[in-house]
């Protein structure tokens, strides 16, 4: 081992706060630097300010929420799996956020009420996770059918609005609430998630222990001393909230889990406990970048959050299957 | 004085009986080789010794406390378990994977190295793996990982070794080498239990010997004493010519029609 088991969180948090100051001054409004500081700094309200405060940055504070969200519970899950393909979606609470906000717009509920997307998806991620929950008791391989049991009853309901919606209008808000954005996200938002996702990264972020016990396999960490069941349990729900409440706000971002914590894991000698932060920085840090990039490249329609994570992670998805077909024995 | 005891311990598998009824007493300073046939419950009364599987019937009992009643934490520093064929599954270095060994003496929070960096030290030393030491647990040998899990579970300087065929798939040497580990171990006053499949590595090294057959206790008892032909027949169903004495013993098979 180097110094960059050292350096990692260090050099996540930096490509952070370089992500969060790009998103902050590049967006579609072209505005100069010096006049994005001064609208930050300045009381006096003007359209920059606006902009600025009323736009940008809860926008830039939801990517860093759902990044991190989606970086830490993948490293955890990848920890508590030992598994490198493990990704957040693997409990089922991402599609259960979906089959939530997808029943509020074919309900016509966000027509009545502004936020009842993210609400009724809190609600879908937490029924699911329940369910993954109910039936996953016992051991990592029936958590892990149960979650994929969960997403594919959820895929099933989406499908079903889909075949039913009451116009094609709602059907294509549908399609577009599931390639995930957020553009048009506010402080209102924010504050509907923000408990959750924080509580969520909480949990999780108290596991390393426990995922770093398991590197010795599941009966050797129980012999250590680790509770596996709560181990499991406390995975489930810390992943529930955190992505869950991320998803049901941002509609569907891939990738993000899966990759961050593969660009931590060799800078800090495969401790599975010291991938957690940097893998929760970097996540929030790649969400950012690749919010930017959905404003920065002009397209008639908005390009969507959703698409770019997919085109930039899938390639990543395709290296990684070549890098484990050449390590694994 | 540290005494793992067992008593009518029963484990039922599908109507099956994988342990029957079995009771004994290991003492500190001992080292009990566990033998049987294939399927004879090994492995099952060593996690049931080592407190890891609640027996259907009967209780394991570690200086008089019911093991399940004692807090996995509290056991974990007392007793070190090594399942069969131990893997590392991130390629951490060995310094890493045998410091993972301290974890139920960790605190909950706060740097896990700090002040345990001589312990650390020592147990690599002691296991032959200085220069291991910053290699990936993933790229080392079958001998030299059974010695890094060795070093896992010794660093924590625990009452009670409990080791699940800690010698399988070991050239010669490196099996002796566990072995005299082992003994070793008992002889510094701590109890060894490991199931062994090597008659003669067993005969030379442990103190005890515990025979299982089809899930019943066939004898326990000192080595010296119990170890027979006959013992070996009604074990193993072969017969055995067993010479020697102490570190000269062998135990040689011949067909039986």
């Amino acid at each position: 081992m180097t110094g960059w088991d050292k350096a990692a969180p260090g050099l996540a948090a930096a490509l952070l706060l370089l992500a969060a100051a790009g998103s902050l001054f590049i967006g579609r409004v072209d505005m100069p630097p010096a006049e994005v500081l001064r609208a930050l700094i300045s009381p006096e309200p003007s359209l920059a300010g606006l902009v600025i405060t009323e736009l940008r940055l809860p926008r830039a504070i939801l990517a860093i929420l759902v990044g991190a969200a989606l970086g830490l519970s993948g490293a955890v899950l990848q920890g508590l799996l030992r598994n490198p393909l493990a990704e957040p979606g693997l409990l089922g609470v991402t599609s259960g956020a979906a089959v939530g906000a997808v029943a509020a717009i074919y309900f016509g509920l966000t027509q009545v009420f502004g936020l009842a997307a993210p609400v009724m998806g809190l609600v879908g991620a937490m029924a699911a996770g329940a369910v993954t929950f109910a039936f996953g008791r016992g051991g990592t391989l029936s958590l892990i059918l149960a979650g994929s049991a969960v997403s594919g009853l959820m895929a099933a309901l989406l499908a079903l609005a889909l075949n039913f919606a009451p116009s094609p209008y709602a059907a294509y808000e549908i399609t577009v609430w599931m390639l995930g954005s957020l553009s048009e996200r506010s402080w209102d938002h924010v504050v509907l998630v923000a408990p959750f996702i924080v509580v969520g990264l909480a949990v999780l972020g108290r596991m390393g222990r426990a995922i770093d016990a398991l590197a010795l396999g599941e009966v050797q960490a129980a012999s250590l001393g680790i509770d596996l069941d709560r181990t499991r349990l406390m995975a489930l729900v810390g992943v529930g909230l955190a992505v869950g409440a991320a998803t049901s706000v941002t509609g569907a971002v891939g990738f993000i889990g899966l990759v961050a914590p593969h660009l931590v894991r060799p800078l800090v000698g495969y401790e599975p406990s010291r991938t957690l932060v940097p893998s929760a920085l970097l996540g929030a840090a790649l969400l950012l970048a690749a919010d930017i990039a959905t404003r920065v490249i002009h397209t008639s329609s908005e390009l969507r959050l959703g698409v770019v994570t997919g085109l930039v992670g899938a390639p990543f998805f395709f290296w990684l299957i070549l890098h484990l077909r050449r390590t694994a024995p | 004085m540290t005494r793992l005891e067992a008593r009518g311990v029963s484990v039922r598998r599908g109507g099956r009986a994988i342990l029957d009824d079995l009771s004994c007493v290991l003492e500190a300073g001992s080292f009990v080789a566990v033998v049987g046939a294939n399927g004879a419950g090994k492995s099952t009364l060593l996690s049931v010794l080592a407190g890891l599987m609640r027996p259907d019937g009967g209780g394991v009992w570690l200086d008089g406390a019911p093991i399940h009643r004692l807090q996995r934490q509290t056991l974990a520093r007392r007793r070190a378990y090594l399942p069969q064929s131990p893997r590392a599954e991130w390629p951490i270095s060995v310094e890493r994977l045998v410091a993972l060994g301290l974890t139920p003496h960790l605190p909950a929070f706060g740097d896990p190295a700090r002040g345990l960096e001589p312990r650390l030290t020592e147990a690599i030393a002691a296991c032959d793996l200085a220069a291991q030491r910053q290699q990936a647990a993933t790229t080392l040998s079958g001998g030299e990982l059974a010695r890094a899990m060795l070093a896992r579970a010794l660093i924590g300087d625990p009452q009670v070794l409990i080791a699940d065929e800690p010698m399988a798939g070991l050239d010669p040497r490196h099996a002796m080498d566990t072995a005299g580990r082992l003994a070793a171990l008992a002889a510094g006053g701590k109890l060894v239990v490991a199931a062994v499949h090597d008659l003669t590595l067993a005969a030379r090294h442990a103190t005890h010997l515990l025979a299982l057959r089809e899930g019943r206790l066939a004898v326990f008892g000192p080595m010296a004493q119990v170890l027979t032909p006959d013992l070996v027949r009604v074990v193993f169903e072969v017969d055995a010519t067993i010479s020697g004495v102490g570190v000269q013993t062998r135990v040689d098979f011949t067909a039986t029609d």
